[in-house]
């Protein structure tokens, strides 16, 4: 054979590059456009069955959350903690780990976070204060993720039930601190003790806007760099999409795999700091705002992209934001959006499984 | 299976008569037209060898055939009706029954498991009728079926046994073997070859893909060639019939290649002077499992510029150690001395950094990761080493330009560097795994399975560059289920059986019918006079 052998025949049509990128945009709005519009759809629906008319929420949702001043400054705000969710997730599902245990290790660090800084201010500079609170977060979170991690890497126990349980675990024992330890004496709702305004994350130019977001959209490009151009990232990868050939190209897969859990932990972890250091003050009990179950659906839905994930968690931001003040005013519960997102799934699924009928061909 | 507990058999369609038939079939993807407006026949009482070189499209019908895709253009027939196969289970149905190039096991569930995945879920798999008829199968083809191992601890080759003897065990109208006698032994090969014989005299339709053209003439009523996509030609039941082996595998040769000229070598290697000892396993033993074969007590030598053979049929511990020298498997017992350099505690990465190379037989599970380009695969070793990585930060250029020399060196049939390496056919990811270990500076190479998959011109590519490579120096351990191969490559030749190095023999090119018998006897135990170990 020779060497121009190994050029193979090619259609005509389906040579150049630019056809294949053509190819590539009409498929991303056929994956994520799609499903996105079909879930605003088919939720419609649902608000029309109810008797609320889902343009009027729609449009009210889209005022309040986008283009409404402070409405979109409380957007961004929303942002920072989903962001730094989405971004521990991008490194765990680009690896091939299931964490689903991010809304634990948010609390958690949450907590850890919350008990420490009011205790240091006043001792020590206010901004090292906040690193402390954001470095204590994201060891906490890890640690909480250091059982699953070693299961799955030492005894190839699945994490997906595991870290689901470390969650529940989380979540209470988030409670328990701060009902029995961390709990703030001067006041009669359990609650740990607030951090002043002043002393919390400082806010982006004259906006009520936290600075958490700038760390945020920066964790979420970093995590992206890094994990599609870096030899660690694809040392990952590599794992993910097939332990034994990693093993056979030499990397260390237990090693890697709890790398994997305590970087992605880290970063929820550091998610429940940003919003108490940057937005809430304290963490008071039984607060657990689930966030992680809402940014897995926006990853998937970015195909674990970085610029990808900020755009949808940016949209979706907005429609929890909008979506609270229409609770007051149209009437429509803000659990309206756990029914959006679940549509959206259905719909993501929906379009893999069009998409995979479509590459067997045929006509 | 569904038709494990019929007990009276389809009635099969008169000799001769069209099974299954593809009618100007296309089929395209992304960059590749992999079947170009074919169109075959494959009748009842026939076995019908399709040939072709590395991506010419082979699989890509089978898979049609199996369900597993659908044609672009063009359309399938069953007994002369157009149908649509859009799944294996309609395939199934039809009578087809396939046999892929690469195992389709569950690697998790026990033998048993796998053959009775698909079976109808409400009632009980009739284990007893199975065991009787794998026993049947045992017998009659010396397939080996043990029931109750855990199929991912097998070998490839074991693996590939479990499935022809899945597809025996249905009763079916057509029968596709792609490159079923990879892994076998010539023993191995020969008994399916007679089989199938058998079955087609019974009526059966059976579809053969091989790269041995010696089987094709022998075991093929009918030959149909590819050549990139396209039907390059076919030689009928009376014309093969009519012709002496050697003409018919000209005459193959002739349309697969447009040439002549097999490439193949045929010229046994020169042996050379040894040089100093470059790989030395002393006392090797690691841990077994239900079925899977432990080591015990191997012991070997490779010098420098040298090349040791490993003969022995395939699941025989071929594989586990080669995995314990590449420091893939914790070893009970034992070292494995690098240029005189202990390295039985070393992980793989630092044996590759001393200059160790394993090539493994599994192409996909471990070789290569599917999803990855091309070019991703050829550093998959090398990850974070330059000139590909600087500064832990990836080199895209560099790494493309790395993907395309050796796409062009090693004839790599691709649409390009990117295109995802499980898009590529069997042979030529092969031919990416091979570039992979055979580029760079290396000491010491284990080569499980070079050539399998690969067609002629690309086998004896492959096996000059392993000669290039002990010419230059480096110690090889050729581990092979081809005993040409290693006739024509082996300095010496170890026989391996149960886990164990039964003998190792001076390979002498001159007298290949003495080497075989001596080989042979070897695998089978006996204790042969010539034994130089
Ligand atoms: N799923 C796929 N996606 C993209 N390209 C494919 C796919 N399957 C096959 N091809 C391409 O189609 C061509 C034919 O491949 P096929 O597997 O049929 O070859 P083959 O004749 O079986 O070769 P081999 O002897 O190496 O097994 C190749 O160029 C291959 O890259
Ligand atoms: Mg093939």
């Amino acid at each position: 054979m020779t060497a121009s052998d190994t050029q193979t025949a090619t259609t005509p049509s389906n040579g150049p590059v630019e056809v294949q990128r053509e190819a590539r945009l009409a498929r991303f709005a056929v994956m994520t456009l799609g499903p996105i519009a079909a879930a605003v759809i088919a939720s419609g629906l649902i608000l029309v069955v109810f008797g609320i008319n889902p343009i009027t929420y729609y449009t009210f949702v889209i005022e309040r959350g986008l283009f409404s001043g402070l409405g979109l400054e409380q957007t961004l705000t929303r942002m920072a903690p989903l962001l730094f969710l989405a971004a521990g997730l991008i490194v765990a599902f680009r690896a091939g780990i299931w964490n689903l245990g991010v809304d634990g290790q948010f609390l958690l660090g949450a907590v850890a976070s919350a008990a420490l800084a009011p205790a240091l201010l006043g001792v020590l500079p206010g901004w090292i204060v906040l690193l402390m609170g954001f470095v204590l977060a994201g060891l906490v979170g890890a640690v909480w993720s250091v059982l699953p991690a070693l299961l799955r890497a030492y005894q190839g126990v699945n994490e997906i039930i595991t870290t689901l349980m470390m969650t529940f675990l989380g979540v209470s024992l988030a409670n328990v601190l701060v009902k029995l330890v961390f709990l703030d004496p001067k006041t009669t709702v359990p609650q740990t003790r607030t951090i002043p305004v002043p002393d919390r994350l400082p806010r982006l130019f004259d906006s009520t806007i936290s600075s958490g977001l700038v760390w945020a959209v920066a964790a979420v490009l970093l995590v992206h760099v890094v994990m599609t151009r870096t030899a660690f990232g694809l040392k990952l990868r590599t794992v993910g999409a097939n332990p034994h050939a990693a093993a056979h190209a030499g990397l260390s897969v237990p090693r890697l795999t709890v790398a994997v859990f305590a970087i992605s932990a880290a970063f929820a972890g550091l998610a429940g700091a940003s919003e108490i250091l940057g937005v809430n003050g304290n963490v008071r009990a039984d607060w657990n705002p689930a966030y992680g179950l809402m940014v897995i659906p926006l990853v998937f839905l970015a195909r674990f992209h970085g610029v990808g994930s900020i755009i949808l968690i940016f949209f979706y931001s907005a429609l929890l934001i909008g979506s609270e003040s229409a609770a007051r005013r149209v009437g429509v519960p803000q659990d309206f959006t756990l029914v959006l997102v679940a549509t959206l799934l259905i719909f993501l699924g929906l379009a893999e499984w069009l998409d995979h009928r479509r590459r067997k061909g045929g006509g | 299976m569904r038709d494990l507990a019929r007990t009276s058999l389809v009635p099969l369609p008169a000799k001769g008569v069209e099974a299954v038939g593809l009618v100007s079939v296309t089929k395209r993807f992304p960059g590749v037209v992999a079947v170009d407006d074919v169109s075959l026949g494959i009748r009842s009482g026939e076995v019908h060898v399709l040939l072709g070189e590395n991506g010419a499209g082979k699989s890509t019908i089978v898979g049609m055939l199996a369900g597993l895709q659908l044609p672009d253009e063009g359309h399938l027939t069953v007994n002369g009706v157009p149908v649509r196969l859009a799944s294996p289970v309609e395939s199934l149905a039809a009578g087809i029954n396939t046999v892929f190039q690469h195992v389709m096991l569950v690697p998790t569930l026990t033998v048993f498991e796998n053959l009775v995945l698909g079976d109808a879920w409400w009632h009980r798999p009739p284990r007893a009728l199975i065991e009787a008829r794998i026993a049947e199968l045992q017998r009659d083809f010396g397939l080996r079926v043990p029931l109750d191992a855990i199929t991912g601890d097998l070998s490839l080759g074991e693996q590939q046994q479990i499935e022809i003897a899945r597809a025996l065990l249905r009763e079916s109208h057509v029968l596709i073997l792609d490159e079923a006698t990879s892994m076998l032994t010539p023993q191995g090969a020969d008994e399916l070859g007679e089989r199938m014989r058998r079955l087609a005299e019974r009526g059966l339709a059976v579809v053969f893909i091989t790269h041995k053209l010696s089987e094709a003439y022998r075991f093929g009523d009918r030959i149909s060639v590819l050549k990139q996509g396209r039907f390059a030609g076919e030689i009928g039941p009376d014309a093969l019939a009519a012709m002496a082996e050697k003409d018919a595998v000209d005459e193959m040769v002739q349309l697969m290649f447009g040439s002549s000229d097999t490439g193949l070598a045929s010229a046994a290697r020169q042996s050379r002077p040894r040089g100093a000892c470059s790989l030395k396993v002393s006392g090797l033993s690691t841990q077994g499992g239900v079925e899977e074969m432990a080591l015990s007590d191997i012991s070997l030598e490779v010098f420098a510029g040298e090349i040791l053979g490993v003969a022995g049929i395939d699941g025989n511990g071929q594989k586990q150690m080669a995995e314990a020298i590449a420091g893939q498997r914790p070893v009970t017992a034992g070292t494995v001395e690098l240029e005189s350099r202990n390295v039985t505690q070393e992980s793989v990465g630092k044996r590759r950094e001393l200059g160790l190379r394993y090539l493994t037989d599994d192409r996909l599970m471990e070789g290569s990761v599917g999803l990855f380009a091309v070019s991703e695969n050829t550093v998959l070793k090398e990850i974070g080493a330059p000139p590909f990585w600087s500064y832990g930060f990836e080199k895209p250029a560099r790494i493309a330009a790395h993907a395309r020399d050796l796409i062009q060196r090693f004839s790599v049939r691709t649409p390009g560097e990117a295109t995802p390496i499980g898009h590529l056919s069997g042979g030529n990811i092969q031919k990416v795994l091979l570039g992979r270990e055979l580029s760079g500076a290396a000491k010491v190479v284990v080569f499980n399975k070079p050539t399998y998959g690969l067609d002629m011109q690309n086998i004896a590519a492959s096996r000059q560059r392993i000669r290039d490579i002990a010419e230059g120096g480096m110690a090889v351990l050729l581990i092979s289920t081809d005993l040409d191969e290693l006739l024509e490559l082996a300095d010496r030749i170890a026989v391996m059986d149960r886990g164990r190095i039964c003998g190792v023999l001076d390979n002498d090119a001159t007298q290949p019918a003495e080497m075989r018998t001596a080989i042979g006897r070897l695998m089978v135990g006996e204790a042969p006079a010539e034994v130089d170990a």
